[in-house]
């Protein structure tokens, strides 16, 4: 109790430079969790992935297609229990700054994703119409697209003017869930490309694989592009995980150099916090050296210093979390739909706690080392 | 009558510089247990320097010390951190309070080393507080009493253990007339009645009388000494 109201009182000995320290320890913790939430909300589609579903790909580049006569030869693989077809589509609406994601995939690839839920009648007003697509609920509410509407699409991939009509509009079972894509029939795509441009027939841009355990994968993925090694088109086949963090590879600097700054800003805390504690230790030295006169050991006055170092630190730290999760959904209005996920994780908040106990801890470490050392009779002749 | 203080050829020098700079030079002197002694001499002639090497917050470099039977110069850092919290109680010329505790919490102060208990350590604290004339001042910070009170806060801090020895280094040195008078008087009446050793560093002839011994040091010698 004593020594509590003594390391408080001393904290607050000058308010404003306490304050001040203070409020930079709430931006800095702030800011290291809004930073880690845009890595991870870069990340989200990759964790909402499952590892139940492979994806197999030319392993030349994504840009080349398979051919569709391997659907049959890799539902032949011993462990695969459904294969669906998927084909980026890669469609503008009205501008081309409307970019959205449109795939086109064959029927029972609604089956390999639980994780998107829509109304049955829903589901069947789609199977019935060739020209039928499924809006995900985030794009849907970014457009307003309403069931029943038309919407045209021009294509860049594949040329002309492409019109569906929506019949269906999924939801993530989750927040987590990424819903910003539109999904349309391959069967659909697939004949009017035959008759558009009839050699891009027959063409699938990536298969997804159901398998029976996930455990198997590796051994599934081995097993599934050995069938087409020394083939004209050799396939990579991987977890859907793996695919997804392929594309975010992609931006991996920008990603890292964001990283970094959320840690330079807390190194640049621990700077300012480690010279407040030098400076408030260094004011104190001749009642460190009285302290010593009196008896008290070098422990004491460490721990006096660490612990103004903490509680200032905790103060700040937790206002600093506390306000990470509104800004965070501020932050998310006002950036629109750039992340459709944006939300602070539990690891995020974890780590904002960890940095804060390491700024306090580190910030007092040369101070405390320093005043526990002093010499008392130098100590006293610092007084007046 | 017996020695609480034994001084067997003590000196002490400071480095400054490359410079050796001798203080106390081959001093021999004993202190009565219960004395009142007044070291007075010229500044920088080492009375603070023999003050702290008797308290025990600094280190001779040759002779022997004993205080209390005790050879001080063989204790640890840690161990003599222990003896100086039992048997020294120190007044300094600023007073030197925690400017964010209280008078009364001041005083505590040197019981968080001891193991008495909450209400043990209220009773006495109440004591020194009564017996330096603040009760009515107890919740006030250093800041909001003057230089005399605060001086007397000091002093009740000094006597809370109930130290054999007292030692003051000019503590009247930063006080007006008056407020000095309380001190000494005060001082006096801790030797008096409590039977305390007290040994004052003071530049005051006027502070000087209250001693029953006056000691003058000159460049680390010992000149003379005077009842
Ligand atoms: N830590 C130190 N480092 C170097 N020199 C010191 C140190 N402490 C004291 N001295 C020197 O030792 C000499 C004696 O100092 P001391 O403080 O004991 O004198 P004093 O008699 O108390 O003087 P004053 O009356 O001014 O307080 C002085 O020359 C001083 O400069
Ligand atoms: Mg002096």
């Amino acid at each position: 109790m004593y020594l509590l109201k003594l390391i408080l009182r001393n904290a607050l000995r000058h308010k404003l430079r306490t304050g001040l320290t203070m409020l930079g320890i709430i931006v800095a913790v702030l800011a290291f969790g809004l930073l880690q939430t845009v890595v991870d909300a870069w990340y989200a589609g990759a964790q909402s992935a499952s590892s139940a579903r492979l994806v197999t790909r030319s392993s030349i580049s994504l840009m080349f297609p398979l051919p569709l006569s391997y659907e049959g030869r890799i539902r032949g693989v011993a462990g695969v229990q459904a294969v669906a077809r998927t084909n980026w589509f890669g469609a503008i609406y009205r501008e081309p700054r409307n970019f959205f994601a449109q795939f086109a995939v064959s029927d029972n690839y609604l089956d390999l994703y639980p994780e998107f839920v829509l109304p049955d009648d829903q589901r069947q007003a789609y199977l019935r119409d060739r020209k039928g697509c499924l809006i995900g609920r985030q794009l849907a509410d970014q457009y307003g697209f309403k069931v029943g509407a038309v919407l045209p699409l021009r294509g860049t991939i594949y040329p002309g003017n492409w019109e569906f009509v929506v019949r269906g509009i999924f939801d993530g079972v989750d927040e987590t869930k990424v819903t910003r894509q539109m999904l349309f029939h391959w069967e659909y795509f697939n004949e009017t490309l035959k008759q558009r441009t009839p050699r891009r027939g027959d063409q699938v841009g990536v298969y997804v694989l159901g398998i029976d355990n996930p455990d198997n994968a590796a051994a599934i993925s081995r097993a599934v592009d050995q069938t087409f090694s020394n083939s004209l088109a050799e396939t990579l086949t991987e977890t859907e995980q793996a695919f997804q963090l392929g594309f975010v590879a992609m931006s991996n600097e920008i990603i890292a150099a964001i990283r970094v700054v959320s840690y330079v800003v807390i190194l640049i805390i621990m700077a300012v916090m480690a010279n407040t504690m030098a400076m408030s230790a260094r004011e104190r030295s001749a009642e460190y050296a009285t302290l010593k006169v009196l008896g008290f050991g070098p422990g004491f006055i460490a721990l006096l210093i660490f612990g103004e170092s903490f509680a200032i630190c905790a103060i700040g730290g937790v206002l600093g979390v506390a306000a990470t999760a509104p800004a965070a959904a501020l932050f998310k209005d006002l950036a629109g739909n750039v992340f459709p996920i944006f939300q602070v994780s539990s690891h995020t908040l974890l780590l904002q706690t960890a940095c804060m106990l390491l700024i306090g801890i580190a910030a007092a470490i040369v101070p405390a080392i320093r005043a526990s050392r002093i010499r008392i009779v130098e100590g006293l002749r610092a007084i007046g | 009558m017996h020695s609480i203080v034994e001084i067997g050829n003590l000196s002490k020098s400071y480095r400054r510089g490359g410079q050796i700079v001798p203080v106390l030079e081959d001093l021999t002197f004993d202190i009565m247990a219960g004395d009142f002694i007044a070291l007075m001499g010229p500044s920088g002639s080492g009375k603070s320097t023999l003050l702290n090497l008797i308290a025990g917050i600094d280190k001779p470099d040759h002779g022997t010390l004993r205080v209390g039977g005790i050879d001080i110069t063989a204790l640890s850092e840690s161990e003599l951190a222990d003896w100086r919290a039992r048997n020294v109680g120190f007044i300094f010329q600023f007073y030197n309070l925690m400017p964010v505790l209280t008078a009364y919490e001041n005083i505590e102060l040197p019981l968080l080393l001891t193991r008495l208990s909450g209400s043990e350590r209220r009773e006495h604290v109440e004591t020194a507080l009564a017996m330096v004339g603040l009760t009515d001042r107890m919740a006030h910070y250093p800041s909001e009493l003057s230089g005399g009170q605060q001086q007397r806060v000091a002093i009740a801090r000094a006597i809370i253990t109930d130290p054999t020895i007292l030692v003051a280094d000019e503590p009247t040195g930063d006080l007006d007339r008056v407020s000095a008078e309380d001190v000494l008087t005060l001082m006096a009446r801790l030797n008096a009645e409590l039977g305390k050793t007290i040994i004052m560093v003071t530049h005051d002839q006027h502070a000087a009388q209250k001693a029953h011994h006056i000691r003058q040091l000159d460049k680390g010698v010992l000149l003379s000494s005077a009842a």
